[in-house]
């Protein structure tokens, strides 16, 4: 007989583990990656390897040689980040720009806090936000969906998107929203909420930070558009287009990023709702998805201590 | 334009006028007042607030030095005589000099003396793993090696020894606090005297189980033969529970005791030579033969005195 | 049926109850055993034996040394050869007595006989004096002694009495086992209890997992309603499977939809809660005047070969039950006493077993080895899981950073020890290994303060 393992208990552990559960959303966002690779072809594909090669190659070498401490590659995680970056760029975004992403990701949100698991802002909004800010041109400029067309070569042509400068937005109908041009991962809705079914039936994540998001919309956007059914755009449609649908599934419940309890994530996900509107309609960007994530990535500390667990017979 | 220039200078001045102003009314109205000479004592201080004098942090050591008026209870393990002087001559109070002490491992339970029966395997904390069971071996007293002393060190002065499973002290780094004596929920660290350059001799167990089980569980166990207590002529060392101890006050380096134990569970460190056993043991034997004649001379002046007796009743 | 469950957290572990069909077999004696003076939550017991004394099976071998302490009887006839210290299964030492067994001689007045008796006596004072003078305690795992937990306190009542048959931790069968083969006696016990408590109803519940056993205890309780009208205050109720069903507090909030206070005792709520075992072990007691010196344990894991269910004595060498059974197998990296979510590994199998004994259960090294801790990913699951409804997360930091005031603002004293949190890690973070050291701490700095 081998020598006896004694630990306290409990003696037997799940078998969900910080890998899996990575893997999981990357398995949930190949709906989208493959429909992004399918209308924007070779482009596209070199944007993903990009971003997800330096997203990792860069955890790689800053823990190694930088923090000289355990390289945590391992989990996955600089992957999710990679892929979202990715699906958050305009598929003809130059490769350098991506990197500058990938740098401003890893680097900056994700290991200068401490790592996984400890960074306050979502790494791939962050980088998203950057290169906004940076390369305004750049970020805003997105090829038309062909996909014939998509395979010749690298360069496409530019076509509008939904939420862009001087588009009339009462215009836009369900359709399009459904399925149009944008960052690579917003393209088809339904591949989109493919994932998020995914995700459910994994209990990778529980629903409630996506549905408050939905609802807030919704309804925000239905008041408004009740207000003023010429200046604003119809409710569903605010909620199927631009980046809600990505934010919502895949950004906004991050782990790390989004509260610990469901009472916490309802109030963090009805923040984002809030301002993701009042960005859309008043501010001066176009779409406000990214830019609300990244004010209620701040408010989740404050969120966590006052919405703590509802405690056994403390009631 | 200079308008604008202007104004901006008048209002931000006005608005450091009127803060300052509220700052100075504020700090007057909640000024504590303080013995000016706790800061004094606090400057003398080594500034670690490793609470090894018994007191939260150096500040609340010195305002207790302080209040108290005399130093008799108050001493810096840290700092040592050196520190305790210079407070004293702020404070203009006497000061006894202490022998500078040093942390002590009381085991020596390596891998090769200590066979493993079982596999500890939660988390790396002596204390957890000494709340579950009695440990990896079969000594209930010693090291467990998890390294909680190295953890509560504040000064860097301890570390495991990979080889051994064993701390090790730092005697440069290390400051007598007793943080680690706290830390260790077997109690096998110590505080001892340094000794006259460093030299110091230990019982290095704290086994307290009879002979045989000791000596099962660990090849370097005190087995509690009680030959160093016979063989000690200062009578620094005493028996308790199986377990010998060393009076570090009593004891004058002799190394005797060090060379006849059986399982060299006594420890002698920084001596400049190393230990010759037989050279020791040849001046024990001639010490005992004379102290044996010695004996019988005595017992024969009794009898002869025993036998005068009757003549001096007599007389 | 409505299933009955509780409503904050809970983990799903697969059950793993392969050992449900095995029928309880008796163990033969062996040459010698060792009863511990420790087998009950508080003061250990003294002995009154002396080393050559004749003892006779269900013989007082020692008596409590104080108000929550517990006889201790001989479990086999024969000859004290030895009281001395000797190592419980952590190696830490406690007195045992040694008996040396010769023949299986009981002692006079203990019905050995398999006839059920169902006349209830009406004294409440007898039925108490009956359960303390035999050393009964809960065999749910906190054994404490029943005679205490069943005279409340003057001021407070029970409202209901709550049988836990829930047997939630995975593997653990004996309780199966006994509702399926001894279900009258246990509803006998039953309703014993519930004569010393005034007649107060009671509530047998199962976990859905466990369908022979609930048919069988409502069978029991059908018919013996007809005869036995003490009985007819007792129900059998479904439970859902869900970890850690059968946690006493848990219980409560399932069957009666009441939170125990924090702090509070059961009894604060009107609950008693008792183990279908400890009901068993009042039957005999009461009924047969038999001491506690019997119990079910369940030998089992994936690598045994045979899984058992067995009548054992107290004081048997766990290691003496393994041979029984087979022997430890090859490929056994942990040894667990009770279940695998909140039972106590076993460093020394030479211990023997006590009242509360309920499992010698075999875990792989594959099953059992914790996965090397990463960061936390702040995935919530803890605080999903945590039945107490704290956040464990939290709570494992406060006590890396040993902030005690910040500990007990968020309850860390509540914490049951489930499990649950560490279970569900997908980080492999150690959160109950700190967070139960720091629990002790809050809860001796609260007793301080008082």
């Amino acid at each position: 007989m081998q020598k006896l393992l004694v630990s306290p208990s409990p003696h037997i552990h799940t078998d969900v583990t910080t890998r899996r559960l990575m893997l999981d959303v990357v398995i949930a966002l190949l709906p989208a990656t493959l429909v992004s690779i399918v209308f924007y072809g070779w482009s596209e594909l070199l944007v993903l390897a990009v971003s997800i090669l330096s997203c990792v190659g860069l955890e790689w070498v800053i823990t190694k040689y930088l923090l000289k401490r355990d390289c945590t590659i391992g989990d996955m995680s600089a992957v999710v980040t990679g892929l979202l970056l990715a699906l958050n760029l305009p598929s003809i975004t130059p490769w350098w720009v991506v990197f500058i992403g990938a740098v401003v990701a890893i680097g900056v949100a994700k290991l200068s806090f401490g790592g996984l698991g400890q960074n306050l802002f979502n790494p791939a909004i962050v980088a998203r936000v950057f290169l906004l800010i940076s390369f305004p041109a750049i970020m805003t400029t997105w090829p038309e969906i062909n996909a014939a067309e998509a395979w010749r070569g690298f360069d496409a042509e530019t076509g509008a998107t939904l939420l862009g400068e001087g588009v009339d937005v009462t215009k836009i109908t369900i359709g399009d929203a459904l399925f149009s041009a944008g960052s690579a991962g917003e393209i088809s809705v339904l591949a989109l909420l493919l994932g998020f079914v995914y995700l459910l039936v994994r209990r990778v994540i529980k629903p409630w930070i996506t549905l408050s998001i939905w609802g807030t919309v919704l309804v925000f956007a239905g008041i408004l558009y009740l207000v003023d059914p010429s200046v604003y755009m119809s409710p569903v449609v605010a909620l199927l287009s631009g980046g809600i649908m990505l934010g919502s599934i895949f950004m906004a419940t991050d782990y790390v990023t989004s509260p610990m309890t469901t009472r916490g994530g309802i109030i963090f996900g009805v923040g984002i709702g809030l301002l993701t509107i009042i960005i859309r309609c008043w501010g001066s960007y176009p779409e406000g998805v990214s830019f609300a994530i990244l004010l209620m990535n701040a408010c989740v500390p404050l969120i966590n201590k006052f919405c703590p667990s509802k405690k056994f017979g403390r009631a | 334009m200079s308008s604008t220039i202007l104004w901006t200078i008048l209002v931000l001045f006005a608005l450091g006028v009127v803060l300052a102003v509220m700052l100075y009314l504020l700090a007057s109205k909640f000024k504590v007042e303080e013995d000016p000479r706790i800061d004094e004592v606090e400057k003398v201080m080594p500034g670690a607030n490793c609470g090894g004098c018994g007191f939260a942090g150096c500040r609340a050591f010195a305002q207790s030095c302080v209040e108290a008026g005399n130093l008799d209870n108050n001493f810096c393990p840290v700092g040592g005589n050196d520190t305790m002087k210079q407070v004293a001559a702020v404070l203009g109070l006497e000061v006894k000099e202490k022998a500078p002490q040093v942390a002590v491992v009381r085991c020596n339970g390596t891998c090769e003396n200590r066979p493993r029966t079982s596999t500890y395997d939660g988390i790396a904390s002596c204390r957890v793993q000494s709340m579950l069971y009695t440990g990896e071996t079969g000594c209930r007293y010693g090291c467990l090696g998890c390294g909680d002393c190295v953890n509560a060190c504040s000064f860097g002065a301890l570390s495991m020894d990979p080889s051994t499973g064993l701390p090790v002290v730092d005697e440069s780094k290390c400051t007598a606090c007793g943080a680690c004596t706290k830390a260790c929920p077997k109690a096998v660290i110590e505080l001892r005297n340094k000794g006259p350059k460093g030299m110091r001799v230990y019982v290095s167990c704290v086994n307290k189980d009879k002979g045989a089980v000791a000596r099962k569980a660990c090849a370097a166990a005190c087995i509690g033969c009680g030959l160093c207590v016979k063989t000690c002529t200062k009578g620094a060392i005493t028996m308790e529970n199986n377990l010998a101890y060393i009076d570090y006050e009593k004891c004058k380096l002799c190394r005797e005791c060090e060379a006849v134990c059986s399982t060299g569970a006594i420890a002698g460190v920084n001596f400049p030579k190393a230990l010759d056993k037989d050279a020791i043991k040849a001046r024990i034997k001639e010490r005992q033969a004379k102290a044996a004649e010695a004996a019988k001379a005595a017992a024969e002046a009794a009898k002869a005195a025993a036998a005068e007796k009757p003549e001096t009743k007599e007389a | 049926m409505k299933k009955l469950t509780f409503r904050i957290g809970g983990i799903h572990p697969a059950d793993s109850k392969i050992s449900a069909s095995c029928q309880i077999e008796t163990l033969p004696l062996p040459e010698k055993m060792y009863v511990s003076m420790a087998q009950h939550l508080g003061a250990p017991a003294t002995p009154i034996v002396a080393v050559g004394d004749k003892v006779k099976a269900g013989q007082v071998i020692a008596e409590p040394s104080g108000f929550i302490s517990a006889y201790v009887h001989s479990p086999a006839s024969g000859t004290v050869t030895a009281i001395a210290p000797r190592a419980d299964i952590a190696g830490n030492m406690m007195t045992h007595v040694e008996i040396t067994v010769e023949g299986d001689e009981w002692m006079e007045g203990i019905d050995l006989s398999n006839t059920l008796v169902t006349e209830i006596p009406s004294d409440k004072a007898f039925i108490l004096d009956r359960i303390k003078m035999n050393g009964v305690v809960g065999l749910g795992g906190a054994t404490f002694p029943t005679h205490v937990k069943l005279a409340p306190p003057p001021g407070k009542k029970a409202e209901c009495v709550i049988l836990n048959g829930a047997e939630c931790e995975p593997y653990l069968t004996s309780d199966t086992r006994i509702m399926i083969e001894r279900s009258s006696e246990i509803v006998v016990g039953a309703a014993i209890i519930s004569v010393a408590l005034d007649g107060c109803p009671v509530v047998i519940g199962i976990e859905e997992n466990k369908p022979e056993a609930i048919q069988a205890m409502t069978q029991a309780v059908e018919t013996l309603r007809k005869t036995v009208p003490a009985c007819a205050c007792i129900k059998v109720e479904t439970l859902k499977k869900k970890y850690p069903q059968g946690g006493e507090k848990q219980l409560i909030d399932a069957v009666m939809r009441r939170q125990v206070k924090s702090g509070a005792l059961p009894i604060d709520a009107g609950a008693v809660v008792q183990n279908v075992a400890t009901a068993l072990a009042v039957y005999e007691a009461v009924q047969k005047n038999k001491p506690l010196v019997t119990n079910v344990l369940t030998v089992t894991g994936e690598c045994q070969k045979e899984q058992h269910n067995y009548l054992f004595r107290i004081g048997m060498p766990l290691s003496f039950v393994a041979q029984q059974a087979g022997g430890v197998p090859e490929q056994a990296a942990k040894i667990i006493s009770g279940g695998p979510m909140m039972g106590k590994a076993i460093a020394n199998l030479e211990a023997a077993t006590v009242k509360g004994s309920s499992s010698l259960l075999y875990l792989t090294e594959e099953q059992t080895k914790r996965p090397a801790a990463t960061a936390c990913i702040r995935c919530g699951r803890c605080v999903d899981a945590c039945p107490m409804g704290l956040e464990p997360n939290l709570l494992f930091k406060l006590a890396k950073a040993g902030e005690m005031e910040q500990l007990e603002a968020n309850s860390v004293h509540d914490c049951i020890e489930c499990g649950c949190c560490l279970y569900g890690c997908p980080a492999g973070v150690p959160l109950l290994d700190l967070i139960r050291p720091a629990k002790g701490d809050v809860i001796r700095i609260i007793r301080s303060r008082k």
